[in-house]
This record gives structure tokens, C-alpha cells and sequence, in this order.
């Protein structure tokens, strides 16, 4: 237990220098995800179209597993930043596309009528009052997301990207059972912090109206469909 | 993290042949290895990756199950058991699995209690919310015909619990078969296996033959979720249709 604690102090510098490739490498890995993810399950929900299509893409993707991902990856396109970018990326797409599809499809017609009935265009019904809606379900699939890619994101040390946490976990030769746990316990806490900032950017995204409706009527949709998890 | 291959004597895969008569060194993917070493490599890895997933499963669904009717009436337990859930899921799993190898040492004790720590998390919490999400309806129906509290929680809840139950198998065995494969740089098991050796040798034709046998397992193990799914809950699909 004590060569635990001494591990953080003995190789400060290194873990400081890992975390930080750690970190860059799952924020890149999320923000590809949400950025494939938001724009097709957003469009996909608006059109109340293709929700089979979505829902087997989604359930097809999450049960890939990420080290296979990454073997082929090796044989196709090599060693690196992107053999290790795809596999995260596939891990958390998923997440993304299915809870943005599922909240902007699950909006109120009433009020999409409504907005319809006031002259707005699809694009503004989109931006102005699906996605706004759409929010806390959103975040919660990046939210869940982050935890995965940031968890899985050591198996980078097997891809060939070197300078991650993955460093010392996959390394107990080197650095022992001490190192591996204190390695993984920063990751750990990258996932709780994440999840933390994630959920106070949603706090500020969220349009005043559907909190305070949020606040009004406590546990009556605040747990929507879970998030399937499909860590590696 | 070859450390493991060595030190184990479990009844597993043989060290694979690496060109075969019709093979370039170069070659993307070598089908005449792929069948040279089906019998003595892959394929046993195949049937060892299905049974380390299976021991996992089953053997979280009856502890999660058991611990859900248990928790059924225990807020405290249940609440603690989650908040655990959620924590685990933060974990590297390579980590995780590391952490049980002074007790169990490098073995498949090591690699299933990590898996089944997974499996039991996701299956208990799907388990108790179906347990509770239970129509009040029915259970008031119960009521009504005199049934005592522990019948209706075994013979009404239970069954009616029986959707969100088999949702938690669904994610959980494709999560199994995610980790398990990672779970191979600890005990030299399953398509994992085949994996690492793979990496470290950067023999493009096992890395291809392993990765996709491993994808494969777990789309033919999705499918089949689902059909038990239908097959134990016909009455979800009939007010569907009807």
C-alpha cells in the first residue's frame, strides 16, 4: 500500500506527462464521435425516419470489441493515432447517435406542431426547438461516452500510441502492481472530472424553461432509457 | 505483457505456424493459415473465448439475481450496489483484472471474477428496476387474490421482470465479450489470445483472422440474445402488434 502512494510521488513528472496525452487522446476521441453523431442522429430523429436503420447501426457498433478493432486496424491501417482514434471513436459513437436520435424522434409533436403552426422552417424547428429539448439526453449518452473512451483509452499502449496512461498499466513488469493501480486510479478520476464538466456545460446548455419544468415535476421523465454500456 | 503465456499449464492453444507453404511474408491476409491453424489455434481459441463468456454470464445472473430480490426491499443495499456500478465501469479493465492476480494468480479464477464483477453490475441493476417497474396493476391484482408478498415478488414480479432482465444479458454478454479478449494479456485464454500474440509479432493475417472471429462472436452472440429475448418474452411483441 505504501509503495502505492510512493509511486505517485517517485514518478510525478512521468504520470503528470502521461495524464495530459491521456487526456488530449479521449477529448480528440469524444469530440470525432459527437461530432458524427449529433448532426445524423439529430437529422434522423427530425425526419421520424430510418429508426430501424439507426437503432441496428447503433446496436451493431457497441458490440464490436475494441481490441479487435484495433488488431484489424493494425493489419489495415497500422500502428498509431488513428488505429487507436477509430477504435474509441466506434466505442463512443454509439452512445452519442442513439440517445440523440432517441431524444429529438421523442420530442412532443404537440410542440413541434406548434412551432410548425408559428411559420418556422425544419432547419429552425431543428436548432430551436428539437436540439434545445433534445439536450439532457444528449449529454447524459456523452456523458456515458466519456467515461468509456477515457477507461478504454489505455489499450492505445497496443495500437502502438506510446505516451498514454497505458504506458504503465500495460507495463507490471515495469512499474509493478503499485504503478498499474496508480495509473489507473488517475484514470479514474479523469472519468469522474469529465463527467463533472460534461454535466455542468449541460447545466448551462439547458434552455431555463425545461429545467425549471425539470425541477417541477422531479423523477417523472428525469430517467429516460439508460445509455447501454459497452466498456473494454 | 507476455508474462502469462509461460507460466500457465491450462489446456489451450499451440504456438501458431507462421508461414505456411503458400504464404508471402508480406501478404495482408493469408488464407491457407487461416486454415493450417483453425484446428490447432483459432478455432480453440473460438470455443474458449464462448465458454469463459458463458461462465461469466451465468454465473452474474444468479448472484445479481439473487441479490436483486434481496435488494428488492433493502434501499440501502441497493443504493450502494449501484453507486459501486458506476464506479467500476471508471476502471481500466486491464487494471481491474491485475488487481485480483496476488490472490488468484494468473489464471481463469482471475479472469472470471473480473468478468463477472462486469456482468453482475449490469444485471443487477437492470434486474431491480424490472423487479420494480412492475405494472401496479398486477400487483394489485395479486393482492386482491391473496397472494403474500413473497409470492407476488417470485410469481408476479419476477416474470413481468423478465424484459429489463434480458436487456441486462444482451449488454452484458457483448460487454464479456469485449473484455475478455483484453483479459487474455492476464491468462492466456480466448481469442485474446491470438491477439496479443498478434500485436507483438504484427503478423497481419492472425491479427485480421483473431480480430474478426472475436467480432463475429459477439454479432452471433447479439442475435442469439435477442431471439432468447423473443422466445421468453412473446407477450412484449403481441401488445405491440396488436
Amino acid at each position: 500500500m505504501s509503495s502505492y502512494f510512493a509511486f505517485f510521488g517517485d514518478n510525478a513528472a512521468l504520470l503528470a506527462e502521461l495524464t495530459l496525452v491521456h487526456i488530449l487522446l479521449s477529448v480528440f476521441a469524444l469530440a470525432v464521435a459527437v461530432v458524427l453523431a449529433i448532426p445524423l442522429g439529430a437529422w434522423i430523429g427530425h425526419l421520424h425516419r430510418f429508426s430501424f436503420a439507426v437503432v441496428s447501426v447503433g446496436n451493431v457498433l457497441r458490440s464490436l470489441p475494441t481490441l479487435a478493432i484495433i488488431a484489424i486496424g493494425l493489419a489495415l491501417y497500422g500502428f498509431g493515432i488513428i488505429n487507436i482514434t477509430v477504435a474509441l471513436v466506434i466505442l463512443g459513437f454509439p452512445l452519442v447517435l442513439t440517445n440523440t436520435f432517441t431524444a429529438v424522434e421523442g420530442v412532443d409533436p404537440g410542440t413541434v406542431e406548434a412551432a410548425r403552426g408559428m411559420g418556422m422552417t425544419g432547419w429552425q424547428i431543428l436548432t430551436r426547438v428539437e436540439l434545445p429539448s433534445a439536450i439532457p439526453l444528449i449529454s447524459s449518452g456523452i456523458r456515458t461516452s466519456w467515461v468509456y473512451i477515457v477507461a478504454t483509452a489505455y489499450l492505445a499502449t497496443f495500437a502502438g500510441q506510446q505516451g498514454t496512461l497505458g504506458d504503465i498499466i500495460s507495463n507490471i513488469e515495469g512499474y509493478g502492481l503499485s504503478g498499474v493501480l496508480a495509473a489507473a486510479t488517475i484514470s479514474i478520476l479523469l472519468a469522474f472530472a469529465g463527467d463533472a464538466l460534461l454535466g455542468l456545460a449541460e447545466r448551462a446548455l439547458t434552455p431555463t424553461g425545461l429545467r425549471l419544468l425539470a425541477e417541477r415535476t422531479p423523477a417523472a421523465d428525469a430517467e429516460p432509457a439508460p445509455a447501454a454500456p459497452a466498456a473494454a | 505483457m507476455t508474462t502469462a503465456a509461460g507460466a500457465l499449464d491450462l489446456p489451450t492453444q499451440v504456438i501458431p505456424i507462421f508461414e505456411g507453404p503458400q504464404c508471402a511474408p508480406d501478404q495482408l491476409f493469408c488464407w491457407d493459415w487461416f486454415t493450417t491453424n483453425w484446428p490447432t489455434i483459432l478455432g480453440p481459441s473460438l470455443v474458449q473465448h464462448v465458454y469463459i463468456t458463458l461462465i461469466a454470464v451465468v454465473i452474474g445472473l444468479v448472484i445479481s439475481l439473487a441479490a436483486a430480490l434481496f435488494a428488492f426491499s433493502r434501499s440501502w443495499f441497493a443504493s450502494g450496489f449501484l453507486g459501486f456500478s458506476t464506479f467500476l465501469y471508471t476502471i481500466p479493465s486491464l487494471a481491474f483484472f491485475l488487481m485480483f492476480v496476488p490472490i488468484t494468480g494468473l489464471s481463469l479464477t482471475t479472469i472470471e471474477i473480473g468478468l463477472t464483477s462486469y456482468t453482475l453490475l449490469l444485471l443487477f441493476r437492470n434486474s431491480l428496476t424490472g423487479l420494480r417497474t412492475v405494472p401496479r396493476s398486477a400487483v394489485e391484482a395479486a393482492e386482491g387474490m391473496g397472494l403474500t408478498p413473497n409470492q407476488i415478488l417470485f410469481r408476479i414480479r419476477l416474470p413481468l421482470a423478465l424484459p429489463s432482465i434480458m436487456a441486462g444479458i444482451r449488454v452484458s454478454v457483448v460487454t464479456v465479450i469485449s473484455l475478455a479478449t483484453v483479459a487474455a494479456s492476464v491468462a492466456p485464454l480466448g481469442l485474446g489470445k491470438p491477439i496479443f500474440d498478434a500485436i507483438h509479432t504484427v503478423f497481419s493475417t492472425e491479427l485480421i483472422s483473431a480480430g474478426v472471429l472475436t467480432i463475429l462472436v459477439a454479432l452471433v452472440a447479439d442475435v442469439l440474445v435477442v431471439g432468447l429475448q423473443r422466445l421468453v418474452t412473446p407477450w412484449t411483441r403481441a401488445r405491440r402488434t396488436s
